[in-house]
C-alpha cells in the first residue's frame, strides 16, 4: 500500500471525528508551543546577553579592588587591603601583551552650562577608553595623552548630553561646570545607547586625576585592560594576579575576564533549557497520553472496519501502519498547530514589546516537530498491536 | 475447487463448548451457485467464514486446487483473500468516511495501485452498476441496494474466482433485494463461484445445489440441476 494512501486514510478518519482531533491534537499542541515560544525567549535573552557583554569586546579583563569571593565581596573583611592605584593601572598597561589600561573613577554630578543643567555619570578615564571599549568619538577628539597629574580640565561628552546642554550648538570649545570645577569639551561621542542597563549616552568623560580630586578619592574603583585578541586570556589573567600580588602583598582584587561571564551565562542558559526542555517532555507525554486513549478508542470503534479491511486481505502490517500513520498525523498535526501558535504568540510579543529580545532557534522547533510525531507514534503503537492482532472473524462479528 | 475434509470449529462460551462446525466435508467445484440455509446458529457463517479463509479450523483439512490452506500463515491466508475471495455481508460493511468510489477502490489500494489506475477501474464498474452519479456519495447518501451493490463491486473489483455472501438480502426490501440477487447470479454466469448464506426460501431455492446446516452440520445437499460446469 502506498504511503500516500495511508495518510489519505488516516486524514479521512481525522476529519471524520474533527472535534476529537482537535482536542487531541491540543493535547500536543501545547507542549510544542510552549517549548517553541520558551526557547524562543531563551534564545533572545542569550543572544541579547551575550550581545551586551562583548558590546566592550570579547579582549577585556576588569581588575575591581577587594576579593569577590562566592559568598560575595568580603574586602572589608580583610584589614590590609589595598586600594587600587594610578601606579597600578600603569604598571598593568607594561604587562607582556596588554595593549590598553583604563584606569577608572566614577562619580554622580550635575553637569551646568549657561543656565541648562543635568544629573549624568563623571567617569575619570585615561585616553585609551576608545580602543578598549569600543566606542568612538563622533566629533573632536577623546581625552588627550597626558601626563595624569597634570592633566587639563577636558571633558569629553556623550551623546545625550550634547543634546541636552546644547541642542542645536556645537559644544566643541565651550564650557561645562561640574561641581566646582570649568571643563573645555574637546569632543563628543558617537550614541551607543543602553549597554546592560546603562545610557551609554549619558556620560561625561574627565580625566581620571581629575575624577579622583573631585569625588575625593585615593584611589580607582576599576581597570579595565585590553590584550591582544588571539592571545591566551588564562595566562595574561596569571600575570596580572602576579604582578597586584607582588605589589599588594595578597590577592585583595578581583580579576573579571569576559570568559568568566560568559562561562556564568553559559551555564544560567544550560539550567533555563533543562527546565524549558522538562516542562516540553512533561506536556508532550500528557499529550501522548490524550494520544493513547483517542488511539484506543478509534481501534474500539473500528473493529468491524478492521474486520472488513482483512476479509479484503490487508495484512496485520497493513492494519498497523494504518493506525500508527493515524497516530502521527494526529500528534503531527498537533505539533505544526503548537509550532504555529508558539511562533505566533513570540512573534506578537515581540511585535507589542519591541525591546524584549526573541530568537527562534530552528534546531528545538524541528526537534520538538520530530520528539511530537514520535511520541503519537509511541502512544500509537499499542492500540494499532491491538487493532492487527483482533482475528478479522471476531472483528467481523462485533457489534 | 475446493476441498473441505472433515472439517471442526468449537467455541468456548462460558464453560460450554459449541460446536459451530462439526465434521463437516463438502466439496465445490468451479462456477458452482450454492446456497446454505438452516436455523440461526447452525454454523452458515462459520462454514462461509471458514471457505474465505476468515476463521481456523481446530482440526479438518481445507484443499483450494490441491493446496492446502490450514498450515499457511496469516499473512499468506490475508494474501490469499485479497486474490481469490470476494465477501459479501448484510450489513454493506462500507467505511462510512469514504465515497462508493473510495470503498470500492479499497482492494486497489491495499495492493498497492496507483491512484490514476484506480480511479479508471472504479469509474468503469460504477457505470456498469448504474451508479456513476453517486461515484462521490457517502454511504449514508445511499439506498440500502445501492449500498450493496457497492459492496458487490467492491468483492469483484479484483476478479476473485470465488464470491461469499452472507445473507446479502437480509438488510434490503423485496425489490433491492431481487435486484442484488440478479446481480449476484449474473457473476456466476459469467463463471464465478457463487456460495450464498440465507435465510429466504425463495433466494436458496434459485441456487443449483442447496445445502441445508443444522447444529454445525451438512444434514442435506442437493443438487437441482445437471448443467452446472463441474469443469
Ligand atoms: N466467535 C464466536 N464466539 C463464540 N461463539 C460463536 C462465535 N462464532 C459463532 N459462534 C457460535 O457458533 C454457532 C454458529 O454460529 P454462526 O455460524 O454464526 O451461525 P449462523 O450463521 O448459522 O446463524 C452459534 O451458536 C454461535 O453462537
Ligand atoms: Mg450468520
Amino acid at each position: 500500500m502506498r504511503t500516500a494512501d495511508y495518510a489519505m486514510l488516516a486524514f479521512s478518519s481525522l476529519r471524520f471525528s474533527r472535534l476529537r482531533t482537535y482536542l487531541t491534537a491540543l493535547g500536543i499542541a501545547v507542549g510544542i508551543a510552549a517549548v517553541v515560544l520558551l526557547t524562543a525567549l531563551g534564545g533572545g535573552a542569550q543572544d541579547y546577553m551575550l550581545g551586551q557583554f562583548t558590546q566592550f569586546g570579547a579582549h577585556i579583563i576588569a581588575v575591581n579592588p577587594g576579593k569577590t569571593t562566592t559568598m560575595g565581596v568580603s574586602g572589608a573583611v580583610i584589614s590590609n587591603i589595598r586600594p587600587l592605584s594610578l601606579e597600578d593601572a600603569e604598571g598593568l598597561r607594561r604587562i607582556p601583551n596588554v595593549r590598553s589600561s583604563v584606569p577608572v573613577v566614577q562619580g554622580n554630578s550635575p553637569v551646568e552650562h549657561g543656565n541648562r543643567t543635568r544629573w549624568t555619570f563623571v567617569i575619570g578615564v585615561n585616553h585609551e577608553v576608545p580602543q578598549t571599549w569600543k566606542i568612538n568619538v563622533a566629533q573632536g577628539r577623546f581625552l588627550p595623552n597626558e601626563k595624569l597629574e597634570q592633566a587639563r580640565n577636558l571633558a569629553v561628552i556623550g551623546y545625550k548630553i550634547k543634546q541636552e546642554l546644547f541642542p542645536g550648538r556645537n559644544p566643541l570649545g565651550e564650557f561645562i561646570r561640574i561641581g566646582q570645577e570649568r571643563f573645555r569639551v574637546i569632543g563628543v561621542m558617537e550614541s551607543k545607547g543602553q549597554v546592560l542597563g546603562f545610557d551609554m549616552d549619558d556620560i561625561v568623560y574627565i580625566p581620571v586625576y581629575r575624577a579622583m580630586s573631585l569625588y575625593n578619592r585615593e584611589s580607582l574603583m576599576e581597570v579595565d585592560l585590553l590584550y591582544a585578541a588571539g592571545r591566551d586570556e588564562k595566562q595574561i589573567v596569571e600575570r596580572i594576579k602576579k604582578y597586584l600580588i607582588e605589589r599588594h602583598g595578597g590577592e585583595d582584587f578581583t580579576i573579571t575576564s569576559q570568559t568568566d561571564i560568559l562561562g556564568t551565562l553559559g551555564s544560567i542558559l544550560t539550567i533555563l533549557t533543562a527546565v524549558v526542555a522538562g516542562l516540553g517532555s512533561i506536556s508532550l507525554l500528557v499529550g501522548g497520553v490524550g494520544i493513547f486513549t483517542i488511539m484506543s478508542i478509534a481501534v474500539n470503534e473500528r473493529i468491524k472496519e478492521i474486520g472488513l479491511l482483512r476479509a479484503l486481505g490487508a495484512s496485520k502490517r497493513q492494519i498497523t501502519l494504518l493506525f500508527l500513520f493515524e497516530a502521527a498525523v494526529l500528534s503531527g498535526l498537533g505539533g505544526v498547530a503548537g509550532m504555529l501558535t508558539g511562533l505566533s504568540i513570540a512573534w506578537l510579543m515581540h511585535f507589542f514589546i519591541p525591546a524584549l529580545p526573541v530568537s527562534v532557534s530552528w534546531d528545538y522547533v524541528l526537534l520538538a516537530e520530530i520528539i511530537a510525531i514520535a511520541t503519537g507514534m509511541v502512544a500509537g503503537l499499542l492500540p494499532a498491536r491491538k487493532a492487527a492482532s483482533m482475528a478479522p472473524v471476531e472483528a467481523l462479528r462485533s457489534e | 475447487m475446493i476441498e473441505l475434509q472433515d472439517i471442526c470449529r468449537s467455541f468456548v462460551v462460558g464453560d460450554e463448548t459449541v460446536h459451530a462446525l462439526d465434521h463437516v466435508t463438502l466439496d465445490i467445484a468451479k462456477g458452482e451457485y450454492i446456497s446454505i440455509m438452516g436455523a440461526s446458529g447452525s454454523g452458515k457463517s462459520t462454514l462461509l467464514n471458514m471457505l474465505g479463509l476468515l476463521d481456523e479450523p481446530n482440526s479438518g483439512s481445507y484443499q483450494f486446487q490441491g493446496k492446502e490452506l490450514t498450515t499457511l500463515s496469516e499473512e499468506k491466508r490475508a494474501a490469499f483473500r485479497r486474490e481469490n475471495i470476494g465477501f459479501i455481508f448484510q450489513s454493506f460493511h462500507l467505511i462510512p468516511r469514504l465515497t462508493a468510489a473510495g470503498n470500492l477502490e479499497l482492494p486497489l489500494m491495499l495492493m498497492g495501485m496507483s491512484p490514476a489506475e484506480r480511479r479508471k477501474r472504479s469509474t468503469k464498474v460504477l457505470a456498469d452498476l448504474g451508479l456513476s452519479d453517486r461515484a462521490h456519495h457517502l454511504p449514508k447518501q445511499l439506498s440500502g441496494g445501492q449500498q450493496q451493490r457497492v459492496a458487490i463491486a467492491r468483492a469483484m473489483i479484483l476478479k476473485p474466482p470465488m464470491l461469499l455472501a452472507d445473507e446479502p438480502t437480509g438488510n434490503l426490501d423485496t425489490h433491492s433485494g431481487t435486484e442484488v440477487v440478479k446481480i449476484l447470479e449474473a457473476l456466476n454466469v459469467s463463471g464465478i463461484t457463487l456460495v450464498v448464506v440465507t435465510h429466504d426460501v425463495a433466494l436458496g431455492r434459485r441456487a443449483h445445489r442447496r445445502i441445508r446446516m443444522l447444529d454445525g452440520k451438512i444434514v442435506q445437499d442437493e443438487s437441482s440441476r445437471s448443467n452446472e460446469s463441474a469443469t
